[in-house]
């Protein structure tokens, strides 16, 4: 066995499918909603939770012990909110154009439900390098839906990926659009990101049936 | 079971410790940064001006400044004169690009005179004519830079902004949005002001039509661009006396 112990390794697989952030816990959602409507978004904030979630469950792990139970959340939210402005001084004096970037995402990023919900479901009890996983873990699974819904929406929004018009060109009648295709605005509207997280929660439930709940 | 860290003393002690300790870090953090900081703002300044004159390295959809080494050479090479009008007075200073257009709105407001910067620019012999706008979009401040000739016909237009939605409001800073301004005329036939509207529905998506006082609107940000026209028309209005002078 190499670097991760089978019970280490799950830590990283789980929040990917089975016990999904956005999917399963839905945690996140908010953020999912704002920022999927271009897939460069997508990956930047993607990115951008997985630092601050990684880095802030083994701050939050090393205090587990000396972290007062009466003002753990409070605590809890301020090393989030003290490592996302650390990060964003550090890029705005040594890579400004990087920090012009995400400034919007650092106040998305600080009230990430994901974020304080593994501080305390999973931080506050584990040790740093498993906590450092599920961070990890999390960050990603949050990540891939992000991805997957900024994909749809940018495609079938504004027929581009990453800025790259890859159905044709709409107002010249290139490619797609030369047989009458138009883009659906409403994909670029809030509403739309919820129905894709909502098929996808349903293609993943109907495929694993284990994951519907019983009323 | 009691642990000791459940103590009301405890919780105050650490309280206590945890608010110096992370008022301290990010204060000497965010004050030993600063001239960093202020230094990046500046050079952003002076590329954003360039940029809505013309001088930038735009590659087929992308606007790109041109790079922060050269842009204080270039804003030198290119800026021939930093105008300040103040009322009826037209002053000089070299510093002009430093002016910060909302501490002058809010003057404004006090009823002090406000100090209106504008950038002279020389380019393969035309005159360019950049004057800063500022306002607000659906989160947060937006503003911009506006290139004109001397019939207030733009020339080329700048937008950023703090906090606009991604993929919708932050949109007005794509190349596809700026672009659109380019050519637009800001007063009318007989001399009086109309500004820029950034419409919905406009039926003109290719922009060809010059002379509507509209551009094409992005799907879904609509009050970001509202506050695109809102700028346009408040601030390019105050520029209104110094090009009718200039035609004297």
């Amino acid at each position: 066995m190499g670097l991760l112990s089978k019970k280490d390794a799950v830590l990283l697989t789980d929040p990917l499918a089975d016990n999904n952030p956005i999917t399963i816990q839905v945690l996140g959602i908010c953020s999912a909603l704002a920022i999927t409507a271009e897939l460069k978004a997508s990956i930047v904030m993607a990115i951008s939770v997985m630092f601050v979630l990684g880095l802030g469950n083994v701050v939050i792990s090393l205090m587990r012990n000396i972290i007062p139970s009466k003002i753990r959340i409070i605590v809890q939210l301020i090393v989030v909110a003290t490592l996302v402005i650390i990060v964003d001084l550090v890029l705005k004096a040594f890579a400004y154009e990087l920090s012009k970037t995400l400034s919007v995402f650092v106040g998305l990023i600080i009230t990430n439900c994901i974020i304080m919900g593994r501080f305390e479901a999973f931080a506050l009890a584990n040790k740093p390098w498993r906590s450092f996983l599920d961070g990890i873990g999390n960050a990603v699974g949050y990540g891939v839906i992000l991805i997957i819904v900024g994909f749809f929406r940018e495609l079938l929004g504004s027929g581009t990926l990453l800025g790259f018009k890859v159905l044709g060109d709409p107002i010249e009648k290139t490619g797609l659009y030369a047989i009458g295709y138009e883009n659906n605005g409403f994909m670029l509207l809030s509403p739309m990101a919820l129905i894709v997280v909502g098929i996808i929660i349903w293609i993943q439930r109907s495929k694993n049936k284990a994951l519907i709940e019983e009323n | 079971m009691s642990k000791r860290t459940d103590s009301n003393g405890y919780t105050m002690v650490f309280a206590v410790i945890m608010v110096l300790v992370v008022g301290s870090l990010l204060a000497f953090l965010a004050s030993s940064l600063k001239p960093a900081i202020k230094e990046n703002e500046r050079i952003e300044k002076q590329q954003n001006i360039l940029y809505a004159m013309g001088v930038n390295e735009n590659d087929n959809s992308n606007a790109n400044f041109v790079s922060t080494k050269v842009a204080g050479d270039e804003f030198k090479k290119y800026i021939t004169k930093q105008l300040v009008l103040a009322g009826d007075k037209v002053t000089q200073s070299e510093d002009a690009y430093l002016i910060d257009i909302k501490k002058q709105k809010a003057n404004a407001k006090a009823g002090k005179v406000r100090k209106l910067p504008l950038f002279v620019g020389q380019k393969d012999g035309k005159t360019f004519y950049v004057a800063p706008i500022y306002g607000k979009g659906l989160w947060d401040a937006i503003w911009g830079y506006v290139s004109m000739d001397e019939n207030m016909v733009v020339q080329g237009a700048y937008f950023d902004h703090k906090g606009e939605t991604p993929g919708l409001g932050a949109n007005i800073k794509q190349r596809y949005f700026m672009d659109d301004f380019i050519g637009e005329h800001l007063l009318n036939e007989s001399g009086v002001f109309q500004g820029i509207t950034v419409a919905k529905g406009n039926n003109d998506p290719k922009n060809e039509d010059k002379t509507d006082y509209e551009v094409d609107a992005i799907a879904g940000a609509t009050i970001t661009g509202d506050g695109v026209s809102a700028m346009i028309k408040k601030d390019l209005a105050l520029y209104v006396p110094y090009f009718k002078n200039l035609k004297k």
